[in-house]
Parts: structure tokens; sequence; C-alpha cells
């Protein structure tokens, strides 16, 4: 715990930039510090294009129907409803009917996108998504956002590090994580018509802006944001902009070049990808999540079952803890998942 | 023919495939080794009189999109169900002598994956009210005029999901939907009265929005004028049908019986039981026996 004190004691004003505050009412117009003129709401909080997205394609597929569990302020569904308010549900807080009532309705010609946090979607539902969703493969598409830690200071109920390593051990299940606003619009987009279940695991709702442009995302096809042969980065949501953000740095300062893998796709898993990663010798992988079972294991498990078991791995991750009482960005320095601790990683592994 | 005795005949060729019902359950147990005898036996009449008297269902086109669905939450009694779906064309009957078998399409839990006919696959008490509210709700939304249907054990009230989906149901007005609860008043370990009391079932309905009423289970006479004096209706109150039940119905050692949630009938047992059931039911025994 020594680095959260030091923390504690070095800073009288807490950072308060990735708070949660997602509930305020109003369909659209919520803003944050980084929009306070108003000028960079798509920009500020771009995963809140949830709901409108949805709505966009529902205008042309009257398959798609929402449901959420009395979030729909938080995960902006709200967007949805305004628009199409015969094919959204609110099911109260109500989570696991919610997932098995989506799974109802998937079996009756629709495709559902059921959204709570992710604590609540893939922990308390877990077994709904398994016995309902994934088992039948239908087409339930199970949203869990405010992934990882990203509801800081709310605490342990409210955190999701654990989600990807449940999921991805469900049977017929594809495991997602989306990486900022453009890259969920892609992920939406490409959710559609894919067979079978989803989770879709998202961020704090606000992520910095990775992908400019709307990815042609293909589900088990990692997306390399950048080249390098020094080291390669191997992350998914919330840590491919710090580790985009780090590698960018080091480049700067040292010259060495760092790819970074977008590994979206928890399940399937890209192999192909880790074995391309594995040809510069070091991989660091970054991730949101407890360290058992994660994308780390994913990793870990590709390399030594492709034969790369000689390639120096590094782990940065969420250890075995419940983690303490803090704003999201002080967990993320705490757990050095930002850039300066993705950097110091990086550094360490390039001098060993 | 007037229509009582248009009623009458119905009730017959019903009560023949009630009979049906539990002695392909007593065969298919056979085949598998162990089986779930008593929740088949109790819930006996209301399948034969849901498939043979008041689904609207095509054998010949399991997937028509309006057909009236049914969600059996108590999945272990799909035993009962199978024979049902053969006997109506949904597939071949012979595919039933590999029940259970390694590759089999039939588990002793419903496959809606291979199974054409099984409108859900379910096994986990629990789920399946909140399945129904689903296909009532996409029923709604695609304005089909198709009812869902769905079958619950007494046991599986004490989940917790299944008053969140009542709640719903009544929350959206799922007149589309009709509840059975196969009330045979025992869960595994013993009485639902004494593991976890249940009751007052119709009440508790009735609470959450719900028009609900109480038949015997058993009373093929009363469950096919109840099932078709319910309304067609997509908005309104969901329809409960409290159906007081006795579970092992038919076999006399296996009737409110600790022994018989899952067993296995061997040697003579298996002839003597296959004469009892084809000698027909006997007067209720149960009544007054618990409150």
């Amino acid at each position: 715990m020594s680095a959260g004190n030091e923390e504690r004691a070095g800073s009288d004003v807490q950072d308060t930039s990735e708070v949660f505050r997602g509930t305020a009412t109003g369909s659209t117009s919520l803003r944050d510090d980084r929009s306070s003129d108003g000028s960079e709401q798509q920009r500020a909080i771009p995963a809140f294009v949830l709901g409108e997205e949805l709505a966009d394609l529902a205008d042309h597929d009257d398959r798609i129907a929402v449901l959420t569990a009395d979030l729909a302020k938080a995960n902006r569904t709200s967007d949805f409803e305004a628009r199409h308010p015969e094919r959204f549900f609110n099911m109260g807080i109500a989570e696991k009917n919610m997932i098995t009532v989506a799974a109802g309705m998937a079996a009756s010609g629709f495709v559902t996108y059921a959204a709570t946090f992710a604590s609540f979607s893939a922990l308390l539902g877990c077994e709904q998504i398994r016995t309902d969703c994934a088992y039948p493969h239908l087409p339930v598409r199970v949203i869990g956002h405010h992934g990882g830690m990203s509801m800081g200071f709310y605490g342990t109920s409210h955190h999701a590090l654990e989600d990807l390593g449940i999921m991805r051990t469900i049977a017929d299940l594809t495991v997602v994580c989306a990486t900022d606003a453009n890259h969920l619009r892609g992920v939406l987009r490409a959710s559609v018509d894919h067979p079978g279940a989803m989770y879709i695991r998202l961020g704090r709702g606000r992520d910095p802006e990775v992908y400019a442009d709307v990815p042609d995302v293909r589900f088990g096809e990692a997306i390399r944001v950048r080249d390098g042969g020094d080291a390669a980065i191997v992350t998914t949501g919330s840590e491919v902009h710090p580790s985009l953000t780090a590698a960018d740095r080091l480049a700067e300062e040292t010259g060495a070049q760092v790819a970074v893998y977008d590994m979206h796709t928890l399940k399937p898993f890209d192999v192909g990808a880790i074995a391309a990663a594995a040809g510069t010798g070091r991989i660091l992988v970054a991730e949101e999540h407890n360290h058992t079972n994660g994308l780390g294991t994913a990793t870990a498990e590709a390399l030594f079952e492709g034969g790369f078991g000689d390639v120096a791995l590094r782990r940065l991750d969420v250890p075995d803890e419940h983690v303490p009482v803090a704003p999201p960005a002080a967990l993320y320095a705490h757990y050095r998942l930002g850039a300066d601790g993705i950097g110091a990683a990086l550094r360490d592994l390039l001098d060993a | 023919m007037n229509a009582r005795n248009d009623r009458s005949a119905i009730v017959d060729q019903l009560r023949d495939r009630a009979r049906f019902v539990r002695t392909e359950t007593v065969r298919l147990s056979r085949i598998a080794g162990a089986g779930h005898y008593a929740s088949s036996f109790s819930a006996a009449e209301l399948f034969a009189a849901l498939y043979y008297a008041e689904l609207r269902v095509r054998p010949d086109e399991p997937t028509w999109p309006d057909r009236d669905r049914f969600v059996l939450s108590k999945g272990h009694a799909a035993i009962g169900l199978y024979p049902i779906l053969a006997d109506l064309g949904f597939f071949d009957a012979a595919e039933l002598d590999d029940y259970t078998r390694m590759g089999s399409k039939f588990g002793d839990h419903p496959d809606m994956k291979t199974i054409p006919g099984v409108d859900f696959s379910s096994g986990s008490l629990g789920h399946g009210l909140s399945v129904a509210v689903g296909m009532a709700l996409a029923g709604r939304v695609r304005n089909s005029d198709h009812r869902t249907w769905c079958m619950l054990g007494d046991g599986e009230l004490a989940e917790g999901q299944i008053w969140e989906a009542a709640m719903a149901a009544g929350h959206f007005q799922l007149g589309n939907l009709v509840v059975i609860v196969d009330r045979n008043q025992m869960c595994i370990d013993g009485f639902t009265d004494d593991v976890m009391a249940v009751e007052p079932l119709a009440d508790r309905f009735a609470d959450f929005g719900w028009r609900a009423q109480r038949i015997d289970g058993h009373d093929l006479d009363a469950i096919v004028s109840t099932f078709s004096d319910l309304p067609r209706a997509s908005r309104g109150q969901p329809q409960a049908i409290v159906a007081d039940t006795i579970k092992g119905r038919g076999v006399a050692r296996m009737e409110l019986s600790l022994d018989w949630h899952v067993g296995n009938l061997a040697g003579d047992d298996y002839d003597d039981v296959i004469a009892e059931l084809e000698r027909g039911l006997g007067p209720r025994a149960d009544v007054g026996a618990r409150p």
C-alpha cells in the first residue's frame, strides 16, 4: 500500500477527472469538466454513444431491442428510448430478470442489448448469461459498462475486475472490450449479425479517443494500433490509450519503437496477433482486470501453447485484492496502469 | 353431439394421453437408468390438456412465428413432455429410444437447439418466467396474438428471479402471458411448507398484479374449461393458474414420497408400475392430508 500512501500524502487536491457522475438528467447534454464550454461534448463523453449508435442501427433494423436495469441515464440507453420507445424496456433493478428476458426476446427473433454496470451484468448475471444466452446460442448482447475499477470510490460492489475472466470461461460466448467511442460504434455495428451471445465490456463512458474513425471491427482479430519492433504492448479496452501514450513518449525520449495491440476480443482470442507480438521478443500486457484469468492469462496461454515460451513477459494489472477507496485516476496511478506506470514498465522490460 | 358430449370425449382422450405421459416417463427412465418420475406425473394432465386441447402450434413448422410458446421452467419434467412432442409429430418417436445416451438430442433437461417444439432450454430453476416475459413482450412488439405459457414448479418459487419476472409481467400488463404452477406440494428435501413455504400463492400473484385462480391440477374437466375461458389479450392482467397436484400422482408408492424425486424402477417393479398406470388414476388421497 506504499504507493497509495505516498499519493495521499503528496496531494492536497485529489484528481477527480474520471469520477463517475453519470446519472444526471437530460438525454445528451451532460457535460463534465473537460467540456465545460460545451464545445467538446462528443469527445469528452464518447462512450455514451451506446444509446445513440443502437438507435441509429435500429432505424434500419427492426430486430434491435434494448433493455436496462434502472441505468438508462448512466449508460445513455435513454438516447435509444427517445427514438425507439416501443423497443426499449427498463426492467428496474432486477438484472438477472433483465438478462433472461433479453434471452426470451432473442428466442422470438430480436437482437437484444441488455446494459448495466459490469459488476451487475457479468457477475450478478453470470449464470443467466451462460444458461440463457450462451448455451441456447441466442443473439443477446450483454453490455457491462463502467468495467474494471472505473467506478473508483463507489467501491468493490461497483467494480468488475473479474468479468473478463469469468466471461471467457463460458463456452460459445464472444467477449469483447470497447476501446473508445468510435470503436464502440464499430463493435455495435459488427455485433448485429454476429452469431450467438456476446459480452461487451465498456469503460468509463468517456474514454479518450484512440480511433479517429469508426474501425472495421472483426471479432477475434486484434488491431495493431502502433507499429514497433523493440517490444509490444498487448492491451485492451481502457488501457489502450495510456499504452499508446506511453509508447509515443518512449519513442520521443529513447527512440525505441513499441508496437501496441488492441486485443479488443478476449474470446475468440487472436493467437496470431500474440505470435506477431512475440516476434519482438518482449511483451508487456496492460489490463484493467484482476491478475487472474484476464488478458494476461490469455496471452501467457497463447505464448506457451504457441511455442513462444522464451518471450520476456511482464504484466500490469490489478493484483488479487479488493482495491482501496480512491477516485479512478488515483487507482490507475496506484496500480501503474496510467501512461507513467506503463512507461516505467516498458523501460524495465527493454532493459531486461 | 352436444357441447357436454364434446367435452366428455375430449376429456376421455386427454385422460388417455396423460396415461401415455406417465407410461412413457417410466419407459424412458428405464433407458436412462434414472428419471424424474414424480415431477412428470404431477404435470401429466396439465401437459396433455395444453398440447392436445389448447396450444396453437404447428408440428410441421416448429418455429412458426405466431405459435403459442410454452416454457417449461421446471425443466426436469421434460421426460413427460418429449413423448407428447413425438406423438404430435415434432420429431420421430423412435428418436426417444436413445434418450440420454451419448449423442442423443434428449437429456434430462430440454435443449431448444436440438429438439423441435422446445421453445426454450431449461433446467436451472427460477429462469423460465423471465424467458416467458421476454417472449410475451416480443409478441406484443410484433403485434402477434400468440400467447406465452410457462409452467413453474412450486419448489422453484423460492428463487428470487421468479418474483422479479412476476413483477415485470404485472408492470408491463402482459395479458398474453399465462403461468401454470404445478403445485405438487414437494421439493427435493420435503414438503415446500416445511422446506420453504410458498403460500398463499394466489394472493402472492394477485399482489403482483396478476389474475390468479386455483384448480385441481388432475381434474381434466376443470383444466380444459379454465384454459378455454382465459381471455386472449395482448395487454391486461397476466394470468396465473395454481394447479393443485400430487407429486408422483398415479403410482401409489411415489405419491408425496420423499424417495422418488429421482429414482429408478427395477425388475418386477417396472411391470407393476406400468400395470398400475394402465388401470388409471384412483381418487385423490391427499385432500386434507397437508394444510
